[in-house]
């Protein structure tokens, strides 16, 4: 396996503040890699360390086995997609695509038929001669991509690049880039604060948290057996027992995290490895396919359960203010680091 | 911002307009009208008829179209060298924070606040001081010094609008810093840039305070004119070179304001 990009105890400081702290990383070539976390996680510092638009304070980053640290932007086998696109305004959207083409002394005539052909392949053919100001959003998106990707770079940098769009785009896109990626066979690192579209593309995801990473995983790993509490509440949402709550329940002082859709009302005969757990309901929210259910276990010790309204259990009314006792299945108990 | 009312002002709200116009305007009316009076002694009303000879008499006359034609120079030097030092300051400041910005950033637009009188004088002790005789090059420096102002803040202006991650982008795919600037920032800024060369043009070529203290034996267009008021004979004279100072600057200013209009204020072009 070829590492496209790797960090050895890489640090950013920014005076006091450690925005990436000494984080390891090995992302292989041809992989679809996610960094995955909430804003001001480092996610993005690391992404700008790779493209070189930030310096290491210390730690090595290697590209494709090559120290990069030092490194200006310019030097560097990678290009990005920025999040605000970062289209040249005054550049028709043919010669935005050729820019880097035209930097690297490719003629004129030539580099506009590439620029083409980008352009054909994102399906904006037609708009070569536009200002960047005259596309939508979603053209926008695609005109940066086929400009990053001119260059054929072997690593793909994606600065969140579908945060603009609505909801609908979004997904499509998700579809393509997902489909491109495949085609192009080349390593795509994408940066993103919204963790169904992390899990939706990615190979391997990695969860940041204050500059560190909490977990690096393929995306039903990180979902099915999150590593610590953070990831468990950060990725999809999942009910947490810390390990004060934990030790009350099971006499073991080791906090564990079950997700909403493992709980189950206890079944009349109901037997096996878990717990029960006496509740009330607080809270019922109607969300179409599913519904969630509000639980209080205790004083501050709020879960929540979500059920398939098409559920024979669910099917029984469920009043708030009423007791019901649920079951955790103790193969949907995972233990949490930290 | 319209409001409802301000469609239509009332009446006096347009006599206090058209009075406050005429107050500013009239007086230059007379200039122009007169710098085509065919009398010559000067202000008789009304005008004794319609010629264009004075323009004649005028660019037949070496001290005129020597001190225009040093104006002119001056105004050029002092403008490339605003448009240089103004774009230098502005990329300087527009992105780095760094001790004592705040306090540079002060001392830039300084001049142009400062009254042109104690510019005038500090520079003539400055000149003295270092023992360099006032002359040309005098002039132009003490012209940059408020010229540089008005390019820092159209171009700053500009600068700020500018995402930073368009220099990214640029690097991203392969340029180095000057062709970033070359390609991504120059033309960004081109509209600017002109219009700040403009207004430093037409600030300098009719600028006479500064001048006074740093021309030594030189005479610029607006010293001509002031020592003209002891000549009352050549009224009509200094009535076309009015003119065409006038002229000379308020075109720049406007071709300035069209350029940038819709952007931002040309902060500075007030003075």
């Amino acid at each position: 396996m070829t590492l496209a990009v790797r960090f050895q105890q890489v640090s950013r400081h920014y005076d006091a503040v450690r925005a990436v702290d000494q984080i390891d990383l090995a992302i292989a070539e041809g992989e679809f890699f996610s960094m995955l976390g909430p804003s001001g996680s480092g996610k993005t510092t690391s992404l700008r360390l790779i493209a070189g638009f930030e310096q290491p304070s210390s730690g090595s980053i290697q590209i494709f086995g090559r120290e990069a640290a030092g490194l200006p932007p310019n030097l560097r086998d990678v290009n990005t997609v920025f999040q605000d696109y970062a289209l040249f305004p005054h550049m028709s959207v043919l010669d935005n695509v050729a820019y880097g083409l035209m930097i690297k002394g490719v003629a004129r005539a030539e580099r506009h038929r590439r620029a083409e052909a980008m352009l054909d392949m994102v399906k904006l053919g037609q708009y070569g001669s536009r200002r960047p100001s005259a596309l939508s959003g979603g053209q926008r998106q695609r005109v940066a991509l086929a400009r990053a990707l001119i260059l054929q770079p072997r690593v793909l940098l994606l600065d969140e690049p579908l945060g603009a769009l609505d909801l609908k785009l979004r997904e499509q896109m998700q579809t393509e880039l997902k489909a491109l990626q495949r085609k192009l066979g080349i390593t795509f690192i994408y940066v993103t604060h919204d963790q169904g579209e992390a899990l939706s593309m990615s190979d391997r995801v990695a969860v940041f948290n204050k500059g560190r990473i909490e977990q690096i995983a393929a995306p039903q790993v990180l979902y099915t057996q999150p590593a610590t509490a953070f990831v468990a509440d950060f990725v999809g949402t999942s009910n947490v027992f810390d390990a004060a709550w934990a030790a009350s329940l099971t006499g073991q002082q080791q906090a564990f995290a079950v997700r909403p859709e493992r709980i189950r009302p206890v079944q009349e005969g109901q037997d096996g490895d878990g717990i029960r757990l006496p509740t009330r309901l607080l809270d019922v929210q109607y969300l179409g396919a599913v519904s969630r259910y509000e639980l209080e276990a205790g004083p501050e010790r709020i879960i929540s359960m979500v059920l398939p309204n098409d559920d024979a259990a669910a099917r029984q009314v469920l009043t708030p203010g009423q007791a019901i006792t649920v079951w955790l299945p103790a193969q949907a108990m995972h233990a949490l680091a930290g | 911002m319209h409001s409802d009312q301000s469609d239509r002002a009332s009446w006096w709200l347009r006599l206090l307009a058209f009075g406050g116009i005429g107050f500013l305007f009239l007086p230059i009316a007379v200039i122009v009208l007169y710098a085509f009076n065919a009398e010559s002694s000067g202000y008789s009303f009304p005008p004794q008829g319609f010629t264009l000879g004075w323009f004649a008499a005028a660019f037949a006359r070496d001290d005129v179209m020597a001190a225009i034609g040093l104006s002119l120079r001056l105004a050029a030097l002092a403008t490339v060298l605003a448009l240089l030092l103004g774009t230098l300051a502005a990329a300087a400041l527009y992105r780095r924070d760094f001790l004592g910005k705040d306090a540079i950033t002060m001392m830039l637009i300084l001049p142009i606040a400062l009254p042109g009188i104690i510019t005038g004088i500090a520079l003539l002790s400055a000149f003295r001081l270092a023992d360099i005789t006032p002359g040309f090059w005098t002039i132009a420096i003490g012209h940059a010094t408020f010229c540089v102002v008005v390019v820092y803040n159209n171009v700053i202006a500009r600068f700020r609008r500018i995402s930073t991650s368009l220099l990214e982008a640029s690097q991203d795919l392969g340029a180095n810093m000057w062709q970033s600037f070359r390609y991504v920032i120059l033309p960004q800024i081109a509209t600017a840039l002109l219009a700040g060369g403009m207004l430093a043009f037409a600030l300098s070529f009719d600028e006479i305070i500064v001048t006074t203290f740093t021309a030594g034996n030189e005479v610029t267009l607006p010293i001509w004119m002031l020592n003209q008021l002891s000549r009352p004979r050549d009224v009509p004279i200094t009535n076309v070179v009015a003119l065409c100072v006038m002229l000379m600057t308020a075109l720049p200013i406007l071709a300035a304001y069209t350029l940038t209009r819709g952007t931002e204020d040309i902060a500075g072009s007030g003075k």
